[in-house]
């Protein structure tokens, strides 16, 4: 993002966590309450970034290793004559979805609450932030109409 | 010939209304044009070949707000093939073709990364700044409120409207869809609010606004807010205070109940039924300002479509929703998954003769309706015995032209407000009270 810019910018998809990553914009004369929302959505940033990498990575390796031992069970390789990746068809998948689902099912009640908890307090603070400089506009309105 | 019988009984008193509701269709043609336009080709021959020219406010397939899933996939299936009109659903925006989400899965299953980079477009890799820019602002708040998903519940709606036994008013049915229509926007606003880290997740809806940084959560509440109260309100003051406790409740139930318990229990799915079913319900009450068994039955009928329609299609998304968390029957109890789509089509069955003996339409609704009610009930037997994707996408598909059949043949069999007075037998007076509750 360019230099001068004075807003948030944000990015491609992350390759691993699909997340769009987001640079925050820090105003020279920022606020204590402005302080507490950027860091609070970095935070947010971080730990989500953290999870979805994380999760998205165990997710193909352990795709990756079901394949294979699949396919060794059925005595097959991982290519076949053309080069091409050996694959499982959508039903015997299923297993693997079903698997990965329950064994995961902890992690995401977890982090569901915890997003739900941040999401609400970064939506909160950005109304106080923006009530605060809606008061401080009229404010400044008022003064140079006098 | 059921037609030009109708018409014969039918007395002067008849005509003005039935002016009215062509006037009206030919407004919601609109909406409805469109859905015509993605349906197959099949579903809109069959319509041409349809005698019934009676303009009845097409109601879609499932649209509940809640079933975004299908939404989208389903736009993405039909859309290669006509104007890309995405359903009301879900996102409408920018959906890749159904070759492409073949290709897509395909990919997914051989190659390592999950991610097909190939559907992004170059200007998505770049760096995009997040400052709010007005002339886009309708289009972003269009797709945070899914706005052909809401046109969808509308219809839904204005079908609970059309089959309620009461003479037609217009400004009740206006306010009701507008009502009905803000609600459901607001419903959808926050459903996306909520789903942010998941909806970047799944191809999907990885396009969505607040996912791509295009608003900020503070407006898209800020927007929620302001299109369920003025919702709310004008369902419970301008139609009646039923409607508008059937609206709140049905918001809280979408965004409370539904979307938290996605991610937790696979009940989740029969919760979103429910809200697929309260729209119709929501027109009923709107007409006739009493929950009556008729209001209820139609409730059913949508109750029930909902099971075929997204066990089918939720078949082919088991890795999305297995990676993202998402507990769905197809993935973790996958004979439930069939057996339940198979019960609800021949629940639909059951309860198409049901409606007849609530007086809600003439002898003919059950017997003109068996052949499309016995063919979705086929292929739910043949999705419950294969248990593949081509039954699955057979199903799937088939609900989609079934249910704007169904209630076509049914408003088309509907028992005349007139023909119940002639006859002296008023069902449970629930004429007689639609006509003391004379809304404003």
């Amino acid at each position: 993002p360019p230099a001068h810019s004075h807003s948030d910018w944000i990015g491609p998809p992350d390759k691993h966590s699909n997340l769009r990553p987001v640079i925050f914009y820090v105003s020279p004369e920022e606020s204590a309450l402005e302080r507490q929302l950027r860091e609070a959505r970095q935070e947010a940033q971080a730990s989500n970034q953290r999870f979805w990498a994380r999760h998205n990575r165990a997710f193909r390796q352990e795709k990756e290793e079901f394949i294979y031992s699949r396919l060794k069970a059925k005595g097959l390789e991982m290519r076949d004559e053309s080069g091409q990746k050996a694959t499982l068809n959508a039903e015997e998948m299923a297993d693997f979805y079903k698997d990965f689902l329950s064994k995961n099912f902890k992690n995401h009640l977890q982090y569901n609450r915890d997003w739900y908890k941040r999401n609400f307090r970064i939506t909160f603070l950005m109304g106080q932030v923006a009530l605060v400089r809606a008061l401080r506009w009229l404010r400044w309105r008022k003064k140079n109409v006098e | 010939g059921l037609f030009v019988w109708r018409l014969r009984n039918t007395g002067i008193r008849q005509i003005p209304y039935r002016f009215v509701h062509l006037y009206h269709v030919a407004n919601n043609r609109l909406i409805t044009f469109q859905y015509f336009n993605f349906l197959k080709r099949m579903y809109v021959t069959q319509c041409n070949k349809d005698l019934s020219q009676q303009a009845k406010p097409k109601s879609d397939s499932i649209v509940s707000p809640f079933h975004e899933l299908q939404q989208l996939d389903q736009e993405k299936k039909v859309v290669h093939k006509i104007s890309p009109v995405s359903p009301v659903h879900q996102s409408w925006s920018e959906t890749s073709s159904r070759n492409e989400l073949r290709e897509i899965k395909s990919a997914a299953e051989t190659e390592d990364s999950v991610i097909p980079v190939g559907a992004e477009s170059r200007e998505d890799r770049q760096w995009k700044e997040m400052k709010l820019r007005l002339d886009d602002l309708p289009g972003i708040l269009a797709r945070l409120s899914k706005i052909k998903l809401t046109a969808l519940v509308v219809s839904t709606t204005s079908a609970g409207f059309a089959m309620a036994p009461v003479p037609f008013e217009l400004t009740c049915f206006l306010l009701a869809s507008l009502g009905t229509g803000l609600a459901s926007c607001a419903a959808n606003s926050i459903n996306q609010f909520f789903e942010v880290p998941f909806d970047s997740n799944m191809n999907r809806t990885k396009n969505r606004p607040l996912v791509r940084g295009q608003i900020s959560p503070l407006l898209a509440v800020c927007f929620a807010l302001s299109c369920g109260i003025p919702g709310i309100a004008v369902l419970t003051l301008g139609v009646n205070p039923l409607t508008g406790a059937l609206g709140a409740f049905n918001i809280f139930l979408y965004t409370c109940c539904y979307t938290p318990l996605k991610r937790m229990s696979i009940a989740n799915t029969w919760v979103g039924a429910v809200v697929g079913a309260i729209p119709p319900i929501m027109g009923w009450t709107a007409a006739t300002g009493s929950l009556d068994a008729g209001a209820l039955l139609l409730g059913g009928i949508l109750y029930s479509w909902q099971f075929p329609h997204f066990n089918a299609l939720s078949w082919g998304l088991r890795e999305d929703y297995s990676r993202g968390g998402y507990c769905m029957m197809s993935v973790t109890h996958p004979g439930l998954c069939r057996r339940v789509a198979l019960r609800h089509c021949l629940a639909l069955m059951g309860l198409s003769m049901v409606a007849p003996v609530l007086d809600i339409t003439t002898w003919t609704f059950p017997i003109v309706s068996l052949p499309i009610n016995l063919y979705i009930s086929y292929l739910g037997f043949r999705f419950y015995r294969d248990a593949d994707r081509s039954s699955s996408r057979k199903l799937f598909f088939c609900s989609l032209w079934h249910l704007p059949m169904l209630l076509l043949v049914m408003f088309t069999c509907k028992k005349s407000v007139l023909e119940k007075e002639d006859q002296g037998d008023l069902p449970g007076g629930s004429n007689e009270t639609a006509m003391e509750i004379r809304l404003p």
